[in-house]
């Protein structure tokens, strides 16, 4: 297991994105998060994975401004979080998309709540059509796509913002199993490409181990960060030769063994 | 051959068919000496048209209709969209427009010519009465079922209140909200004739009431499919504007 160094405190990076003790109590007395404190660091991918209930989506939401914390604080670029920001963009896991919208529009919508003129948001948003694949399906509307590429939309919504901080609530559970693994691809070279920090919830051990630099694992009741894993995998290979790397399979084995036992 | 007869269509043309051939054989029997056929409606109704005696009563019809569906639209969405969005306004207005559904309005008509006399008024009245209901409760409900997500993407992305109202909840809840301004329509149509069956009869009402007074029984069910046809276009109308401004997706499943 000698990939797989255990801590991030180590590492020179700077901080995007920090929670400090943060508790949130749900009205009704449900307990989501207590005293949760951990950091994201700038310019990489790390996932909350854990099993359901362990108040993933809570944090996220909570980072991006969506829930207010019940006590504790979170702080973007030392900045503290009173509501949802321009440096933070969210993607839906049920996507989000304005039916009633095109593929453009719903793309450039960010912008255009931001108040950009229409040719303006619209050439950015064609870029980030394009570069998600999407090119020549701008005029469609999100009934007319597959999970897949409308899930593609929604990335294009966030990027099209600059936001430095992409908060991803399970992005790929709608979607099926083929379309799921190109996407995660595409995802490692956007990340590469993009000088953004992602922070991915997935409760997927195998996705969360292809795509992450560090995976923060969650456990339920009491919610808490168990450990910090970074998956030093070799990214100079195939996407196929990855999933079949002994390296690979082993995080995903140890990550089975911690969180068997809250499976129920 | 058979893609002929799944064609939407030839579909809706062969149920139009075969209820005005019911109709034509009821007539034929007959059921009863006051039920003329199809085709003697039919011949009544262009002879009323050519003659002009069926175009002069719809303005007096449609005076009362129109104001008062227009009012009860723009109130009715207004309340409706209102109470979705606060929940005080809920708690005061729903249980009012709930019961004032289920009642049976035409009862109070009576009351309204106490109140407002025989005049345009009480007949405006009495569509809104029939009318808002529907729409209110439609409204309020369309704006309460806006996805979660919808919204919070809204506000993730920075919009402000109006904007996520005006941009996200409104034609999210469009085919909602426009259900029951067809719905509404409906009623304010019953609520235009009941007006001018019970309180004084004029346009349209009048022309069915007399008609039946005198045995031209043709003649009073030509006034009668008259009234329905209009019903069908204004209704078909209005899901045409909502495809227009609202819901452009939809206009390329049609």
């Amino acid at each position: 297991m000698s990939s797989v160094s255990e801590s991030v405190t180590k590492d020179a990076l700077p901080i995007a994105v920090s929670v400090n003790g943060v508790t949130k109590i749900y009205p009704g007395g449900v307990e989501a998060l207590n005293d949760m404190t951990i950091q994201f660091p700038k310019g990489e991918l790390t996932s909350l994975l854990g099993p359901s209930g362990c108040g993933k989506t809570t944090l996220l939401k909570i980072i991006a401004g969506l829930l207010a914390p019940t006590s504790g604080n979170v702080t973007v670029n030392g900045q503290p979080v009173t509501g949802p920001g321009k440096e933070r963009a969210f993607v839906f896991q049920d996507f989000a998309l304005m039916p009633w919208a095109s593929v453009l529009r719903n793309a450039a919508f960010g912008l255009e709540l931001q108040g950009v003129p229409k040719s303006e948001r619209n050439a950015i948003a064609e870029k980030h059509i394009e570069a998600v694949g999407l090119k020549g399906y701008e005029s469609l509307f999100p009934h007319e796509l597959s999970g897949g590429m409308r899930q593609r939309v929604g990335l294009a919504r966030a990027l099209a913002v600059n936001a430095e901080v992409l908060l991803m609530d399970e992005p790929f559970s709608a979607v099926d199993e083929q379309t799921r693994r190109k996407f995660q691809e595409d995802l490692l070279e956007v990340v590469a490409d993009e000088e953004k920090t992602f922070i991915f919830v997935t409760h997927s051990i195998e996705e969360a181990v292809y795509v992450s630099q560090s995976i923060a694992l969650l456990l339920p009741r009491p919610s808490r960060v168990s450990e910090i894993i970074r998956p030093d995998i070799r990214r100079d290979i195939s996407p196929d030769a990855i999933r079949r790397d002994p390296v690979y399979l082993d995080i995903v084995e140890r990550i089975w063994q911690s969180l068997r036992t809250y499976v129920e | 051959m058979k893609s002929f007869f799944i064609n939407p269509l030839i579909l809706r043309l062969l149920s139009v068919v075969i209820a005005f051939g019911i109709w034509e054989y009821l007539g034929r029997i007959p059921i009863s000496p006051a039920f003329p056929t199809f085709l003697q409606t039919m011949s009544a109704l262009g002879g009323m048209i050519a003659d002009g005696s069926m175009l002069a009563v719809y303005p007096a019809t449609f005076q009362p209709l129109l104001i008062g569906l227009i009012i009860s639209s723009i109130l009715g969405i207004g309340c409706g969209v209102f109470m979705g969005l606060n929940a005080k306004a809920e708690w005061f207005g729903a249980p009012v427009f709930i019961i004032l559904q289920s009642a049976p309005l035409a009862a109070l008509i009576p009351l309204l010519t106490f109140a407002y006399g025989i005049g345009l008024t009480s007949k405006i009245l009495t569509v809104c009465i029939m009318a808002m209901p529907v729409i209110v409760l439609n409204a309020y409900s369309a704006v309460r079922h806006t996805p979660t997500s919808m919204i919070e993407m809204g506000r993730s992305y920075l919009g402000s209140s109006r904007q996520i109202i005006l941009k996200i909840i409104i034609p999210s809840a469009s085919p909602v909200i426009y259900a029951g301004l067809r719905l509404g329509a409906a009623m304010g149509f019953i609520g235009a004739i009941l007006a001018e069956l019970l309180i004084t009869p004029t346009g349209i009402g009048d022309l069915i009431t007399y008609n039946q007074s005198i045995a031209e029984y043709d003649k009073m069910y030509a006034a009668i499919f008259s009234i329905m046809v209009f019903a069908v276009i204004f209704i078909e109308i209005l899901e045409r504007t909502e495809y227009i401004f609202f819901r452009p997706d939809k206009r390329v499943t049609q």
